[in-house]
């Protein structure tokens, strides 16, 4: 196992840069995530850790050794493509066997690390068919087999769950994060779904336009997103985002949102009477109330599912949405108020989108 | 109830008609009758015809006589015939692996990211574009034995002192029509390949760069075995042309010198229309179907689709 460091990495593609120097710690046995929107680049950092794009400027090291000019067989890393780039016309067990017969291992030596890693993803009863005959977890299991046969210093995983549908993508987050537990390898998994890094994750790290936004454990990004972007990103249902001016009386600051409606800021915000403000607030962080606190609003959609229920309500000149963990009989048109979690209040300054509090 | 029964009747036929119209048997050889015409008319009959010419003495302006396998005896004789054979398996073999190895690296070439791609590949389709007549005439000037463009450029570069003779001397002459042919036949090899190359996802490379597979092992254990189905094909198909191949050799050499580059087709060709024998050609042409039946099985059987490219019917 080893740990990766990125420095000042870039990435140009003939005059398009696509990554602006690119700095990231990856701890000895973490899984990091790369999240971000398609285009951000973090695919490309993936493929320059592999060794399959090269670097143009800054270092990329593992275990302590710049491997800027190592080609990728020396890495000693694995990969799990998107596509899985399975072997068509290997059966599983050659599929997963292939780098170890290249690598001149021993026959037996071969058969038990196959038969090992085919034991821990449930593959046995599949090593003697061929990468068509199996459905898509199937095929992402060989894939997977075929990285840990190799029992490599680090794994990279590129969107390695999109090509599932939804329940099966829900399940394959589960056994590869089991697997991370197990064999404690040094993991960099790329996805654009902010859910699977959350949940996968030990570190996040945000990318946006070939740089990195924000780097940290996914309930800090959560609860602390260091701009507007992150802000927006990571959580969903998303951030809501109400812009306005701060107005500070008697010692206390409050936002006036476009249509003059008042909401409470936490005391921790760094902003000046009058300075124009993003008010960023998780839908969770609302509470019903039935008095005349809180600020008046009106139900525009309820979307029950079960466990949460979702409303969708018009306040402050716009559309928020408000998360409930118990059940409510809203209808479509009716008034309820609202009262903002001030302490769980996100203040940004509305030009660079950065945090103030 | 002499009406009732004409009405009857009537009523019946056309129940019959409507029950043909609707058996899928009977529309589906409806259906196939124009095709199966053509096929009848324009493949079956020239083909069974000079099976029929083949076993009779039939010449040029007079009808024959079955004559039964007659002709065929004469050829099993006839040392010129074997030579015929000789030649054509030489050239068919020779160009054939030659147009298969050259044409495989030529498409790798062009799957790479060259400059110009676009026009490289045009170019490379040229001498398939060209008519056959057309190069041949092209290929019989460069091998001119006293106006050779080759020999000349030896010559002035001081590597000879005279000239070579191409297309007189036996074995020069079958090196010659090879190397045309060779020239002819390699961008259909090469244009087919290059389709089969790019069906071929670049991450398999991928995948198989960081298993640790040098450049020629994934051409080895990637390449090769994932284009196997095409280069059946493609081989197959180039194998067929070759081995009838008429016009290049037709045009340069006649068969000449000696007989030396006489391919069956040739041979038959001139017994048959240039000789007027129409009997002892049909025969030359008619033993050539025994080899060509052996190429498309062997395209059969390489055709038949791989285990790894069906789904989960076979186990």
């Amino acid at each position: 196992m080893a740990s990766v460091e990125i420095r000042g990495a870039r990435k140009s593609f003939g005059s398009t840069e696509v990554l602006h120097g690119v700095d990231i710690d990856i701890p000895n046995e973490a899984f990091v995530v790369l999240v971000g929107p398609s285009g951000c680049g973090k695919s490309t950092l993936l493929r320059m850790i592999a060794g399959l794009e090269e670097i143009t400027a800054g270092e990329i090291s593992i275990d302590g050794r710049v491997v800027n000019l190592v080609p990728p067989k020396e890495r000693d890393i694995a990969m799990v493509f998107q596509n899985y780039a399975l072997y068509p016309h290997m059966k599983v067990y050659d599929n997963m066997a292939f780098s170890l017969k290249l690598a001149k291992v021993a026959n037996g030596e071969i058969d038990r690390r196959v038969r090992e890693a085919a034991a821990v993803l449930n593959l046995d009863e599949l090593l003697d068919r061929y990468p068509r005959q199996l459905s898509g977890g199937q095929r992402q299991r060989v894939a997977m087999g075929r990285a840990i046969v190799r029992d490599p210093q680090v794994f990279l995983f590129d969107e390695p769950l999109s090509n599932l549908d939804a329940k099966l993508r829900v399940q394959m987050r589960t056994e590869i994060k089991e697997l991370h537990q197990r064999l404690r390898s040094t993991s960099v998994y790329v996805t654009h779904d902010q859910i699977e890094a959350m949940t996968m994750a030990d570190k996040i790290v945000v990318m946006r336009d070939g740089n990195v936004e924000q780097a940290g454990p996914p309930l800090e990004v959560y609860d602390r997103p260091e701009n507007t972007f992150v802000a927006t990103f990571i959580g969903s249902p998303a951030m809501n985002m109400i812009e306005g001016r701060v107005q500070v009386k008697n010692g206390a600051a409050r936002l006036q949102a476009g249509d003059g409606t008042l909401l409470p800021m936490p005391p921790t915000a760094q902003a000046r009477d009058g300075q124009p403000i993003i008010y960023g607030l998780r839908p969770e962080h609302f509470a019903l109330t039935g008095d005349s606190a809180g600020v008046q609003s009106k139900v525009a959609v309820v979307e029950p599912t079960g466990a949460e229920t979702l409303v969708v309500c018009d306040l402050a000149g716009g559309e928020v949405q408000v998360l409930f963990r118990e059940r409510h009989h809203f209808k479509p048109g009716q008034p309820i108020r609202l009262d903002p979690v001030a302490q769980e209040v996100h203040v940004f300054d509305a030009e660079s989108g950065r945090r103030l509090n | 109830m002499a009406v009732l029964s004409a009405s009857g009747r009537e009523v019946q036929q056309v129940d019959w008609r409507k029950r043909l119209l609707h058996n899928r048997t009977f529309l589906g050889l409806l259906f196939m009758l124009p095709a199966a015409a053509l096929l009848l008319t324009f493949l079956t009959f020239p083909l069974g015809y000079g099976v029929w010419i083949s076993l009779t003495d039939e010449k040029v302006g007079r009808g024959g006589a079955f004559v039964g396998l007659e002709n065929y005896g004469w050829l099993f004789e006839d040392s010129v015939f074997w030579l015929s054979v000789f030649n054509t398996f030489l050239y068919t073999v020779v160009a054939s692996i030659i147009k298969f190895v050259l044409g495989l690296w030529l498409a790798m070439l062009l799957n790479h990211h060259l400059p110009f791609k676009a026009f490289l590949r045009a170019i490379v389709l040229m001498p398939f574009i060209v008519p056959t007549v057309l190069s041949a005439l092209a290929f019989w000037w460069i091998y001119d034995s006293q106006d050779s463009v080759i020999s000349w450029i030896l010559i002035e570069l001081g590597l000879m002192d005279e000239t070579i003779d191409f297309l007189g001397d036996p074995w020069n002459a079958r090196w010659s029509v090879i190397a045309a042919n060779i020239w002819r036949g390699i961008p259909f090899v090469a244009i087919t390949l290059l389709a089969g190359l790019q069906t071929i996802s670049p991450s398999l490379y991928e995948a198989a760069t960081i298993d640790g597979a040098s450049e020629w092992q994934r051409f080895r254990h990637i390449t090769l075995p994932l284009l196997t189905p095409i280069i059946a094909v493609v081989m197959t198909f180039s194998v067929l042309f070759t081995f009838t191949d008429f016009q290049l050799i037709w045009v340069m050499t006649r068969g000449g010198p000696i007989n030396a580059t006489h391919l069956m087709a040739t041979l038959s060709y001139q017994r048959a229309i240039v000789g007027g024998s129409l009997g002892e050609g049909a025969a030359i042409a008619t033993a050539m179907i025994p080899f060509l039946l052996a190429a498309i099985l062997f395209s059969y059987f390489g055709l038949q689709r791989r285990k790894w490219q069906q789904g989960g019917r076979d186990d």
